[in-house]
């Protein structure tokens, strides 16, 4: 296998054309414009379609329409373009219809800034778009799990059928990392596998009709609650988390994505002074790793969650613990990193408070 | 003799639309020009949202329903990931010509292999008879009690005409389905789009000026009658651009 230096947003758009992506729709908004850029090298190369659409909102309907004919494609943007693909990804969830959308979160709320952040968690695992819907969230923490996670969110979203997104941040989007590809060739992957595609019946069958609308009441919940029940079977099959040094660890810290790097160094430095300190880090945000989440705190006696944002991932801690630990929070915002030296020293002072 | 039948690319679903109203005549011929062309097996329709929004019922071609004003973008990711396959949008003016307004001109701007059909009816049918992009000065709506007063509402919206302005597109082109005579020239503005589509030389739009009797408050006649009386002064029937783009 070759090791190639790419940026993460680079990995993250190889991966994809790899992973079988044929058409992509994209929008300029830093910090993830490298993935329009890469796509609009390669795709042509390869037959397939790179098209700069008019807006964040066109991209998401041309993804939606594309996605109805059967065909793999995806969307990037970065936190505020994502607020407005949120109409196209509810009615997505609503037609049942595969996709991978990407956010290289930045921070905000409203233009926000440029620099990296976590702020959109409670978007993506909680609210993105109206209605009652899930979508698929996956947290790479290198540039080696944007490629990874990127095969594994199309093919989550084809077999579940259901939106996947890829919830990175502008650190991850922008820094270089050696990365080796799991397939040397592009996966194919074509509309035959999807009988429910509306790509032209060819007269074998009656016509498809990918629709979100249902004006009877009954028809609608019913539909909803068969999508929850699916939801239920992906809660049982779909749960991702990496635990560090948790065996023993009695200062368990939560944390996902680039911030998990800084903390699993913070952790690496409480052990060096003696502290039962470790690390778990959700790589599936939604569904949310909570049996993993518990395993790792097994042994502890105070958990710290580090996120880039005011607390948001925190909730989804303190509900898998059931609140039997204390659950403390360590956040920087706004596009301010934290430094493993701030992670350690809040760990230190859960240990002492611990000690006392 | 030819004997009057249901065209075959629509189903057997009685449309919901009111009595008088224009949408079933211009069903009918979309579906008559897809018999024609012996197109339905390869052909994707895009439903909007307004009144036309269960379209999909209706056709016997694959179809998918869109959000609010987005059909030309859904129809452009059909399109880019199937170009060989046939796509057209069916489109309102509240639709197409407001909250879609930039997907529509985007659309045609890239030169998009696609057809669009627009059902001009000046009025938000669906929800109750607003205002919409295209009420005309004066006309009295839910939303414009007073009558539309261009000092305030602005001015409407005459789709054609701008989007001719534009070197993505094939073809523009304004009928509508009064009379018969109309009824032919329209079908052969539909059937013109779907050709330039098949032989891939861009976009077109066919501008349909229809009634909407309920939210006008007239009878079916009465409604005819209004639209060539106020509707066409304003929005003029005929070719604003044909030809080519590739």
């Amino acid at each position: 296998m070759e090791r190639n230096l790419m940026k993460g947003n680079e990995a993250l758009a190889e991966a994809a054309i790899r992973s079988g992506c044929k058409c992509f729709f994209g929008y300029p908004i830093t910090p993830q414009t490298e993935i329009s850029a890469y796509m609009a090298k390669r795709m042509p190369k390869i037959g397939g379609v790179f098209l700069q659409a008019e807006s964040e909102i066109a991209a998401i309907n041309m993804v939606y329409g594309c996605a109805a004919s059967g065909v793999r494609c995806m969307t990037s943007s970065s936190s505020p373009g994502i607020s407005l693909k949120s109409e196209g990804v509810s009615y997505m969830a609503g037609a049942d219809l595969p996709c991978v959308i990407v956010n290289v979160m930045r921070g905000g709320p409203g233009l926000g800034g440029i620099q990296p952040s976590q702020s959109d968690y409670w978007q993506a695992t909680r609210a993105l778009g109206h209605g009652d819907f899930q979508i698929l969230v996956f947290a790479p923490s290198s540039v080696q799990e944007m490629a990874d996670l990127m095969s594994l969110a199309f093919d989550s979203a084809d077999k579940y059928r259901m939106p996947a997104m890829i919830l990175a941040d502008g650190l991850l989007g922008q820094m270089m990392e050696p990365v080796t590809f799991a397939s040397d060739e592009i996966h194919e992957h074509t509309a035959a596998e999807k009988p429910w595609a509306a790509c032209g019946h060819g007269g074998k069958r009656p016509h498809n009709i990918i629709n979100s609308l249902y004006l009877q009441a009954e028809e609608l919940e019913r539909l909803v609650v068969e999508r929850f029940q699916r939801y239920e079977t992906v809660k049982g099959e779909l749960h991702m988390a990496e635990q560090y040094l948790t065996e023993d660890a009695e200062i368990v810290v939560t944390a996902y994505g680039s911030v998990a790097r800084l903390a699993k160094a913070a952790v690496d430095s409480a052990r060096a002074q003696g502290i039962k300190a470790g690390l778990v880090r959700p790589v599936t945000l939604w569904p949310f790793p909570e049996q993993e989440v518990r395993d790792a705190c097994r042994n502890a006696k105070r958990v710290l969650c580090v996120e880039m944002s005011m607390g948001q991932m925190i909730e989804d801690v303190k509900l898998a613990l059931g609140c039997r630990l204390p659950v403390e929070f360590f956040g920087r915002t706004g596009g301010v990193i934290p430094k493993p030296s701030e992670i350690l020293e809040q760990i230190k002072a859960l240990n002492a408070k611990e000690a006392e | 003799m030819p004997e009057f039948r249901k065209p075959k690319s629509l189903t057997d679903v009685p449309f919901h639309y009111c009595p008088g109203c224009t949408h079933g005549i211009v069903h009918r011929l979309v579906a008559e020009v897809i018999d024609e062309m012996g197109i339905e097996n390869e052909t994707i329709g895009i439903c909007p949202v307004g009144c036309s929004v269960m379209a999909y019922d209706y056709f016997t071609c694959d179809m998918i329903e869109a959000a609010h004003g987005r059909a030309p973008a859904v129809a452009t990711g059909v399109k880019r990931g199937n170009p060989d396959k046939f796509v057209f949008t069916y489109q309102g003016d509240g639709d197409l010509a407001a909250i879609g307004t930039a997907e529509t001109v985007h659309a045609a701007a890239r030169g998009e292999n696609i057809t669009v059909i627009f059902i001009n009816n000046t009025t938000y049918g669906m929800t109750g008879g607003q205002m919409a992009p295209t009420t005309l000065p004066g006309q009295v709506t839910q939303t414009t009690p007073y009558g539309r007063n261009p000092n305030v509402e602005g001015f409407p919206v005459r789709v054609c005409e701008m989007l001719a302005t534009l070197s993505g597109v094939a073809l523009a082109e304004r009928v509508t389905v009064t009379d018969p005579a109309n009824i032919r020239k329209a079908k052969a503005a539909i059937r013109k789009g779907f050709e330039f589509q098949k032989n891939k030389q861009g976009f077109s739009i066919i501008e349909v000026l229809s009634t909407c009797p309920t939210n006008w408050g007239l009878s079916p006649v009465e409604a005819m009658k209004w639209l060539k009386e106020n509707m066409v002064p304003y929005y003029p029937l005929g070719v604003f651009k044909e030809g080519a783009i590739r």
